[in-house]
C-alpha cells in the first residue's frame, strides 16, 4: 500500500499536523512500509466474525445521573496558555 | 540497618520490617531519595530514569510505616498524573503541565503507604519499545549503559533493576510493563484488562491500557497490585475483583499444565533466548508441570492488528493536545494554524507517526478495511486464547524476541522496534493478565520469561510465577548501582 505526498498531507490535515517539507517524504515511506505489514490482515476469512471494542464483559457500568461538582474554574484556567478569567482565549478561526 | 542491608531488600520484605518497627521513620525514602536524585543530578553519567524527584517524604505521608505497604517509596511513570508534580507523559506537548488531581492508582497506593518517590522516564505517550522517544533522553540499561532498558516503562523497570526505586508503576499497552521488565531483569505484570482503573493515566489506547507493578520479585508484585485493584467510579471499565489478591507461597507446579504456542515460542525469536525459554520449561518439568504444544492460530497476525487499533485510538485521545487548555502552544495566525503547528513542534517522530496512521486507518474509504478488519481479528485472538484455556492453565512465552538492544540500533525502523512487541500483544488484546519474570541471561543480559493465564487468573497467576522463580535462581543485584 503506497501512501503518496498528497495522501499524507491530506491525512496530515485531517489529523491537525503540520509537517515541514522534509518530514512528508520520509512520513509517506515509513506509513507504507506500516501499512503494508498490517494489509496482511485483508488474507485472513473474517466472513461473520462480530468485531470486539471491549474483551471483558462489563455490565452494570451505569449509575444515578446525579450532578456532583467539579474542578473550580480558576484551577482548571491556571494551566491555559491564555485565558481572560472566565475561559479560554485562542486565535481567531478567521483572522 | 545499614544502607546495604536495607538496599538488599524486597519491598516486601522492608514493609515487613517497616511494621515490626525496625526502621525509624522516613530512613527507607530518604536513602532511595538519595538514590534517585543522584541519578537526576548526574545527568549524561546516569540512567537517565527520572523525570522528577521528591525533595521531602510527601505531606500526609507521615504514617505510612504503619500502612499496609509499610511506607515502602514508589516510582511512578510519568504518564500518571499526580497532582501538582510534573506529568508530561515524555513529551513536550506537556511541557509545564501540573495536573489538579493525582491518578487513582497512585491515589490508593499512597494511601496504603507507598509515597510518590519519583516519577519515571517513558516514551512518549507510551509510544515505543526501547524509552529513546522520550522528551527527556533516552534510560539507559543497568546491565549494559550502551543499551536501552525497553519500554514504554523502561525508566520504571531500569529504576527497579537498578535499585534507585524498590518498586514502580508502568502502564501496558501491548506490553509496555512486560517487555522493559525482561530486559532489565526484573517483574512486570499486566493486569486483566479492567482490574485496575485508569482514571488519571494519560491515554494512549484506552480499550488496551493498563497499568501494573514492576518489581524486584513476585510477591512484591502481588503486594503492590493487591492495593492497586479495584472498581472506580471515574472508569467506567474498572472492574469490582472477584477475589482479593494474595501473596504467592507455591514452591512446586504439581498439576499445573503449561501450553506453549508454536506461533509464539520459535520463529523470529533469537537463539539465545530460545534457548534460555526451553532451559526454563526444563525447570518446571521439574517442578512438576506438564508442558504440551498449543496452538493460538491468529497470534502471528495480533502485531497487524495491534498496529492499527491503537494508533487509531491514540490518533483520537491525543486530539486534546491542541494548545488550547494546557502545555504549550506555539502562536498562528489563525485558529487552525496554532492547532497544526503547536501540534508539529510538540510531538515527537514516533507519536506524529501514529497519529497519521490512526487517522489513515480510521478515514473515509479506508475504516472497513483496517479498523474494521483489525477488530475482528481481535475476536478471533481472544477465542483462540479461549480455545487453549480449555486444554492448559497458563500459555507461556518468550517475553520479548531478543535481548536488550543497543541505543540507535531500531529507531530508524519503526518496523523493527514494533516487531519487540510480537510475544506481548495477542495478550493484550485479549484483555488477559500476562507477567515476566527473569529467567537467566543472554549474553550477559536478562531474558524474561511470559506466563499468561485466563482473565482474573492474576492469583494462580503469581502463584506458578512464585514457584518458577525460586528455581530460575536469577542474580538480579549485579544490576544495581
Amino acid at each position: 500500500m503506497a501512501i503518496d505526498r498528497a495522501e499524507v498531507l491530506h491525512v496530515a490535515r485531517l489529523a491537525r499536523l503540520a509537517l515541514s517539507e522534509e518530514e512528508i517524504e520520509p512520513m509517506a515511506r515509513e506509513l507504507s512500509a506500516v501499512l503494508d505489514h498490517v494489509a496482511r490482515i485483508a488474507e485472513l476469512d473474517l466472513e461473520g466474525v462480530a468485531p470486539s471494542t471491549h474483551v471483558i464483559e462489563v455490565t452494570g457500568a451505569l449509575r444515578p445521573d446525579e450532578p456532583v461538582p467539579s474542578f473550580p474554574r480558576e484551577v482548571i484556567l491556571e494551566h491555559a496558555p491564555e485565558v481572560d478569567g472566565e475561559g479560554f482565549l485562542v486565535p481567531s478561526p478567521q483572522a | 540497618m545499614s544502607a546495604d542491608d536495607l538496599l538488599a531488600l524486597t519491598a516486601a520484605q522492608a514493609a515487613e520490617a517497616s511494621a515490626r518497627g525496625e526502621l525509624a521513620r522516613d530512613e527507607l525514602f530518604e536513602l532511595y531519595r538519595e538514590r534517585a536524585f543522584a541519578d537526576r543530578a548526574a545527568g549524561a553519567a546516569g540512567l537517565n530514569c527520572f523525570t522528577w524527584v521528591a525533595e521531602d517524604v510527601p505531606a500526609g505521608a507521615g504514617g505510612a510505616e504503619r500502612a499496609p505497604l509499610g511506607g515502602v517509596p514508589l516510582a511512578v511513570k510519568d504518564l500518571f498524573c499526580t497532582r501538582g508534580v510534573p506529568s508530561q507523559s515524555g513529551s513536550r506537548i506537556l511541557e509545564g503541565y501540573l495536573p489538579p488531581y493525582t491518578a487513582h492508582a497512585v491515589e490508593r497506593l499512597a494511601d496504603a503507604g507507598a509515597p510518590l518517590l519519583a516519577k519515571t522516564n517513558q516514551d512518549e505517550f507510551a509510544m515505543g519499545s526501547s524509552t529513546e522517544n522520550s522528551a527527556f533522553g533516552p534510560s539507559l540499561n543497568p546491565w549494559d549503559r550502551e543499551r536501552v532498558p525497553g519500554g514504554s516503562s523502561g525508566g520504571s523497570a531500569a529504576a527497579v533493576a537498578a535499585g534507585l526505586a524498590p518498586w514502580a508503576l508502568g502502564t501496558d499497552t501491548g506490553g509496555s510493563i512486560r517487555q522493559p521488565a525482561a530486559l532489565c531483569g526484573v517483574v512486570g505484570l499486566k493486569p486483566t484488562y479492567g482490574a485496575v482503573s485508569r482514571y488519571g493515566m494519560i491515554a494512549f489506547a484506552s480499550s488496551l491500557d493498563q497499568a501494573g507493578p514492576l518489581t524486584r520479585d513476585v510477591r512484591d508484585c502481588a503486594l503492590l497490585l493487591a492495593h492497586m485493584v479495584g472498581r472506580d467510579p471515574c472508569d467506567a471499565t474498572s472492574l469490582e475483583p472477584r477475589e482479593e489478591i494474595a501473596l504467592p507461597s507455591a514452591e512446586d507446579l504439581e498439576g499445573i499444565r503449561f501450553g506453549v504456542p508454536e506461533e509464539l515460542a520459535a520463529e523470529g525469536i533469537e537463539d539465545g533466548v530460545l534457548a534460555s525459554f526451553r532451559a526454563s520449561l526444563e525447570r518446571a518439568r521439574e517442578l512438576g508441570a506438564e508442558v504440551h504444544d498449543v496452538h493460538l492460530p491468529h497470534a502471528p497476525h495480533a502485531l497487524s492488528a495491534y498496529y492499527v487499533l491503537a494508533p487509531a485510538e491514540a490518533s483520537s485521545n491525543l486530539a486534546r493536545f491542541d494548545g488550547v487548555r494546557y502545555g504549550l502552544r506555539v502562536d498562528g495566525r489563525d485558529l487552525l494554524d496554532m492547532y497544526t503547528r503547536t501540534r508539529h513542534d510538540g510531538f515527537g517522530r514516533e507519536v506524529k507517526r501514529r497519529i497519521m496512521l490512526g487517522t489513515y486507518a480510521l478515514s473515509s474509504g479506508y475504516y472497513d478495511a483496517y479498523y474494521g478488519r483489525a477488530q475482528r481479528v481481535r475476536t478471533k485472538i481472544a477465542d483462540d486464547f479461549r480455545e487453549a484455556f480449555e486444554l492448559v492453565d497458563f500459555i507461556v512465552t518468550p517475553t520479548a524476541p531478543s535481548v536488550a538492544f543497543r541505543l540507535g540500533e531500531k529507531t530508524a525502523d519503526p518496523l523493527a522496534m514494533y516487531l519487540n512487541d510480537y510475544c506481548t500483544v495477542p495478550m493484550s488484546l485479549a484483555g488477559i493478565p500476562a507477567i515476566s519474570i527473569p529467567c537467566g541471561l543472554s549474553e550477559g543480559l536478562p531474558v524474561g520469561f511470559q506466563i499468561a493465564g485466563p482473565a482474573f487468573s492474576e492469583n494462580r497467576l503469581f502463584e506458578v510465577a512464585h514457584a518458577l522463580e525460586g528455581s530460575f535462581e536469577f542474580d538480579g543485584a549485579q544490576a544495581r548501582v
